[in-house]
């Protein structure tokens, strides 16, 4: 895998009851390194969180911890550490006593269990909180209280539940920042799990992207975005018009296409990039603000122009979602582009026939469609 | 109809919403108060050469109360009700922990089955276990026929006994409420204390055994206090010469026919109860 490489997981398998959670997930973790478990709920990727923490055993697959595996070791063998859903602080014990729980434990010397807590408070800014009950902190502090318990004992790696789920959106924000600093500071690899696309692009230096029991796609965040390899990730990540697409017979390094029966495409492939025979189909992605919307009397730029009609306009503040109708056999199939918000926020245009402009390298191919 | 309904429901109006506690309030004020009010006047009246009352009030039944010669029921009470209490809490707290934590898909038929002895008449129970425990019962015949003694044992009236019964007809009292309050204790902050580094038995005397002490002082409290009031247990299972200060009061009732002083017995037990629990609920308040 990598000299790097810190844990390695896989291929899990787990199920609870009838219901299959974990379908064969497979991944490493660098040393150092943010890597967020993103994917809808009931996707799999608090399962294999609560597996790596040795909360839950998987049915088959392994877990290795900086090369030794750990499988069968329970919670408190496994240097991990967790940030909880909903912090789990022990609600008998005052702020300074959660944070110097597993110093206790570890026998560690009082005079430098005030100090390494002092020093964990200060790094969440909670320096003079230590004699707080936790049940008069709010959820931020809450929270802060959490990741000082998390990282007083230096763990190899750090497991975060949704840790910023119950947060209102401003301070979610700034605790993102705070998080992703403070994994910089202290180079602990953190393990990442949220539903939120946006929380996981913003912080990690890799994605792992979950769905159904298995990992769709794992790249650094650019990579997610600009090359989604399945229809779910680019939907998930981002979103993204999705349609179906002909094989056409055509030169190596390119992709000819036929988008819905229709337009005919010449698209560039990525170095490595397969596709499949001429003939089959394949899935194919468009990101709503790589599409460019031109009135009639307006010179369009990108190469791939569709002829369209102005069916619809969402205005959502900084942005204005345009419904094109762009395919005489699938006219409900519509596509969306996404424009500034000063542009087509008026309903006086519906109907109109403009022209989509897309660049042909924003065309991402995606996995073979099977249902055509 | 609608419209007094909502007028009683609404609870703008104060009067309106006391209206509704008028019933539970009525029942409490004539079948409690009253003969609480009663009974505490009667225990300053004067007992007849006939079991007459005389209503010349006093304290000479309080005097009597603390005569040394009623010192040893008391403290034989206090053994038992904090033995049982003991005992309850220490074979409970296991069986409570199993049920919140280990129990899984078997938890409710298992609670029902703590509950059957509360659905049994405490009569009909006891004389089971007069049955069980008699010199010609069950024990002793298991007992005999395995050898472990030669000729059947007086296990019944004796303190083992009043013990065991105790035990027997209080462990739900304890239980319920052990459970109760480790079903609150939150699975994550358990998985915390794993994840910190602590091992079960570890986690369990740092975090579930802390968290779930309400319970036992509600479980203890909840079995204490009756165990000193309880006189059937000893009656029964004590046999006759056995006196706790629930035999005591009964029979001041029933026997001696001196209700003052019974009235007087009964009083003292109520305050130290109340009084008990006051501090309890102190101790309660200061902790939350």
């Amino acid at each position: 895998m990598n000299g790097e490489s810190l844990l390695e997981v896989g291929p899990l398998t787990k199920s609870f009851g009838s219901t299959a959670v974990l379908k064969g997930v497979h991944l490493f973790v660098r040393k150092g390194e943010f890597m967020t478990f993103l994917g809808p709920s009931g996707c799999g990727k608090t399962t294999t969180l609560r597996i790596i923490a040795g909360f839950e055993s998987p049915d088959s697959g392994r877990v290795r911890l900086s090369g030794i595996d750990v499988t069968d070791q329970p919670p408190y063998e496994r240097d991990v550490h967790t940030v909880f859903q909903h912090y789990a602080l022990f609600p008998h014990l005052d702020v300074a006593g959660n944070i110097a729980f597993g110093l206790r434990l570890q026998k560690v010397h009082e005079a430098e269990i005030a100090r390494r807590t002092a020093e964990a408070l200060a790094l969440v800014k909670l320096l003079g909180f230590e004699k707080r009950r936790t049940t008069s902190l709010s959820g931020g502090q809450m929270q802060r209280v959490a990741l000082a318990r998390a990282i007083v004992g230096r763990p190899a790696l750090l497991l975060l539940d949704e840790p910023l789920g119950a947060l209102d959106l401003k301070l979610r924000k700034e605790m993102q920042l705070e998080l992703k600093n403070l994994q910089k500071r202290l180079g602990i690899a953190f393990v990442y799990v949220t539903h939120d696309q946006e929380e996981a692009l913003t912080m990690s230096d890799r994605i792992a992207v979950f769905n159904h029991g298995r990992v769709e796609q794992v790249g650094t965040p650019g990579e997610i975005y600009e090359s989604p390899k399945t229809s779910f990730v680019a939907d998930f990540i981002g979103g993204a018009n999705i349609f179906s697409a002909r094989v056409l017979p055509g030169p190596s390094g390119r992709a000819r296409l036929l988008l819905e029966d229709e337009f005919e495409l010449d698209v560039p492939l990525d170095p490595g990039e397969t596709l499949p025979d001429a003939g089959k189909r394949v899935r194919v992605a468009i990101r709503p603000e790589r599409v460019k919307v031109f009135y009639k009397d307006e010179l369009p730029f990108g190469s791939l122009r569709f002829d369209a009609t102005l069916k619809d306009s969402v205005f959502l503040g900084d942005a204005c979602q345009i419904y094109l109708q762009l395919f005489k056999k699938a006219p409900e199939r519509m596509m969306v582009a996404s424009a500034g918000g000063d542009r087509y926020a008026a309903h006086d245009d519906l109907n109109v026939p403009v022209i989509a402009a897309v660049q042909p390298e924003d065309v991402y191919i995606l996995e073979p469609d099977e249902n055509a | 109809m609608g419209k007094a309904l909502s007028w009683l429901l609404g609870g703008r109006r104060p009067l309106a919403s006391h209206l509704l506690l008028a019933p539970a309030a009525g029942w409490l004020i004539v079948f409690l108060l009253v003969p609480a009010a009663g009974l505490a006047l009667l225990s300053l009246a004067k007992n007849g050469a006939y079991g007459q009352v005389i209503w010349t009030f006093g304290l000479h039944n309080y005097r009597r109360a603390f005569d040394a010669k009623y010192l040893p029921v008391l403290l034989r009470t206090f053994a038992f009700a904090g033995g049982t209490t003991a005992l309850c809490l220490l074979l409970g707290y296991p069986l409570a922990y199993y049920l919140s934590f280990r129990a899984g898909r078997w938890r409710n038929a298992l609670l029902i089955g703590l509950m059957v002895p509360f659905w049994t008449s405490a009569l009909v129970a006891f004389y089971s276990w007069m049955i069980i425990l008699g010199k010609e019962g069950l024990l002793n015949a298991a007992l005999l026929r395995f050898g472990f003694i030669s000729a059947p044992i007086g296990i019944l009236y004796t303190p083992f006994s009043v013990l065991l019964g105790l035990v027997y007809f209080y462990l739900p009292f304890t239980v319920l409420p052990l459970y109760a309050s480790l079903e609150k204790v939150p699975r994550s902050v358990v998985e915390a204390a794993y994840d910190l580094g602590a091992g079960r038995w570890t986690a369990f005397l740092k975090v579930t055994l802390p968290l779930s002490l309400p319970g036992v002082m509600a479980g203890g409290l909840l079995t204490f206090v009756p165990c000193l009031g309880d006189f059937l247990t000893a009656e029964l299972l004590g046999g006759p010469r056995f006196y706790l200060l629930g035999n005591l009061i009964s029979n001041q009732f029933l026997m001696a026919q001196d209700w003052p002083f019974g009235a007087a017995l009964t009083c003292l037990l109520l305050i130290g109860l109340i009084g008990g629990l006051w501090v309890y609920r102190r101790w309660e308040a200061e902790d939350a």
